[in-house]
């Protein structure tokens, strides 16, 4: 029991120390999940929009497939990105195995069916709502997408929030593409494996508990901007 | 279309990582070590390697895994140089032209760690095999590390010699973690169960809880590490002078004498023996 007290003052202790190592890691951690969202954005956005609207056989299937794709294990996304980085594998010329980039790479994969699922549902209710009043504004259904997304910005949030918390959580694809090299493809979630295979409970679950204060600090950012922006719209 | 997408996206991220790495301070110069656990965890290789660093200007980047994964990524070429411990494995690597030659690097040993109310008596023994034995008569909980490591390994071999089908006990007194050397040991004590480490790995592990050296001293105990630089010629991208150059350091005298040097608690945990000629050079 006592453990957890010692690892919350540890993990206080570790935050005020300024420790370089430390916050190196945390700024790894939040460069690659934040990319790989963004990224994961990007095309998850346009294609779960594209679902929500578009009419078109075997799209129920392809609903099922994206929603399904949610539940992806990491560890054989990890796998199949390492495969494909691999020097012996398809894409080996591009020298990105145990980069940074590869740890964004899988979590893109991790992430995009997330988004895109989400997206989907937010832009099909939206969809159902005011349908008939774009149609009577003479605007087709794949025309409406840029509106509809836009107004469902504030539920995309969410949907951007759900990708953000899996990838900065997940240890299982980055610890296979990243091979976890200090200084270079070491995150929080790596370092919390290492300390716990080491045998250093108190300080794994330390920096546990700076994960977690990393993720309540992002999602409290996404809060701030939706509430002023919500304000200053209704000002 | 899907695949060109794809290619495109990873170019894009390839260009991003570039681009966000450029300005860190990463050396342009860099070799990847494939190594094991025991190696990584234990802190040797944080300790000895900016030596290294700081002589030639070479970074060394380790991925630390098991000795099977790490001569499984090797094998794809994704590593320069391979540090492991399990010399049929190393020897066979070498001979199917993986690795260019094999050399010795450095010793440690393997010991049996138990709870301290030693369920199978075998406390203070220095006959492994006979120790393992009693071990699966009592049927006395065993945890593995089941994942085809260097300690693996080492660990089935001894209960070939013990006459011990562990096949046959999975899931019952024996359990396998399919996990690292640590995670297996947290396991370990966990469950009460008797555990084969390498012994850097269990010095400097910080879960023992009332866990003991059981079993040590036997000869059949000794681990020897071998390092080989992968070949260039099935994969050019390996960096073949600057992994060879970490290779000449490391079994080098000043790479012996590092690894003779780290200390935890003061305990000497590796023991060099890459060439008898250059330990006296050093000396």
């Amino acid at each position: 029991m006592q453990d957890f007290a010692s690892s919350f003052a540890t993990a206080l202790g570790l935050l005020f120390s300024g420790d370089p190592e430390l916050w190196a890691i945390v700024l790894l951690s939040l460069r690659v999940s934040l990319s790989a969202v963004a990224i994961a954005a990007l095309i998850g956005m346009p294609l779960g929009a594209a679902l929500a609207v578009g009419r078109f056989p075997g799209r129920g299937a392809v609903v099922i497939l994206v929603n399904s794709l949610m539940g992806l294990p990491p560890v054989v996304v990890g796998l199949l990105v390492y495969l494909l980085l691999s020097n012996a594998g398809p894409l080996g010329v591009l020298q990105l195995l145990y980069t940074p980039g590869a740890m964004i790479l899988a979590q893109v994969v991790l992430v995009t069916p997330i988004i895109a699922a989400l997206t989907r549902q937010v832009i099909e209710d939206l969809d159902a709502e005011y349908s008939e009043q774009l149609r009577s504004f003479g605007v087709s259904r794949i025309a409406s997408v840029p509106t509809l997304l836009w107004d469902g910005r504030y539920s995309l949030l969410t949907a951007l929030l759900a990708g953000f918390g899996r990838a900065v959580a997940e240890v299982g694809a980055v610890i296979i593409v990243g091979g976890n090299i200090n200084h270079v493809t070491r995150v929080m979630t790596t370092t919390i494996a290492l300390e716990t295979s080491k045998g250093n409970l108190a300080l794994a679950l330390a920096l546990g508990f700076i994960l977690i204060g990393i993720a309540i600090g992002v999602n409290a950012a996404l809060g701030l901007i939706k509430v002023t922006t919500t304000r200053s719209a209704y000002a | 279309m899907l695949r060109r997408t794809f290619l495109g996206l990873t170019l894009a991220i390839a260009g991003l990582a570039g681009l966000h790495t450029g300005g860190a301070e990463a050396a342009d110069r860099f070799i990847v070590v494939q190594s094991t656990t025991s190696t990584a965890n234990s802190g040797l290789l944080d300790a000895i390697l900016p030596e290294f660093t700081a002589k030639t200007g070479i970074e060394v980047r380790v991925v630390a895994v098991g000795t099977g994964q790490a001569i499984k990524n090797a094998t794809n070429g994704d590593g320069d140089v391979l540090l492991v411990h399990a010399k049929p494995a190393e020897e066979k690597f070498v001979a199917e032209g993986w690795g260019v030659q094999r050399f010795d690097v450095m010793y440690n040993d393997f010991v049996v760690v138990g709870p301290a109310g030693d369920p199978a008596g075998v406390a203070g023994s220095n006959d492994v095999v006979a120790s393992m034995k009693t071990i699966a008569e009592k049927g006395a909980p065993f945890a593995s590390r089941g994942d085809d490591s260097g300690t693996h390994k080492a660990e089935l071999r001894l209960w070939k010699a013990a006459g011990v089908d562990v096949k046959a006990a999975s899931g019952n007194w024996y359990r396998e973690t399919g996990s690292g050397m640590g995670a297996t040991l947290n396991a370990g004590v966990g469950m009460g169960a008797y555990v084969l480490t390498d012994r850097a790995t269990w010095i400097s592990f910080g879960n023992k809880g009332d866990y003991k050296v059981a079993v040590e001293g036997d000869p059949k105990l000794f681990n020897q590490y071998g390092v080989i630089l992968v070949n260039p010629e099935k994969h050019p991208n390996v960096k073949a002078a600057d992994g060879q150059a970490f290779i000449d350091w490391l079994i080098g005298a000043e790479g012996q004498n590092a690894i003779r040097g780290f200390m935890i608690d003061g305990q000497q945990l590796f023991f060099p023996n890459a060439n008898p000629g250059e330990m006296k050079k050093a000396s």
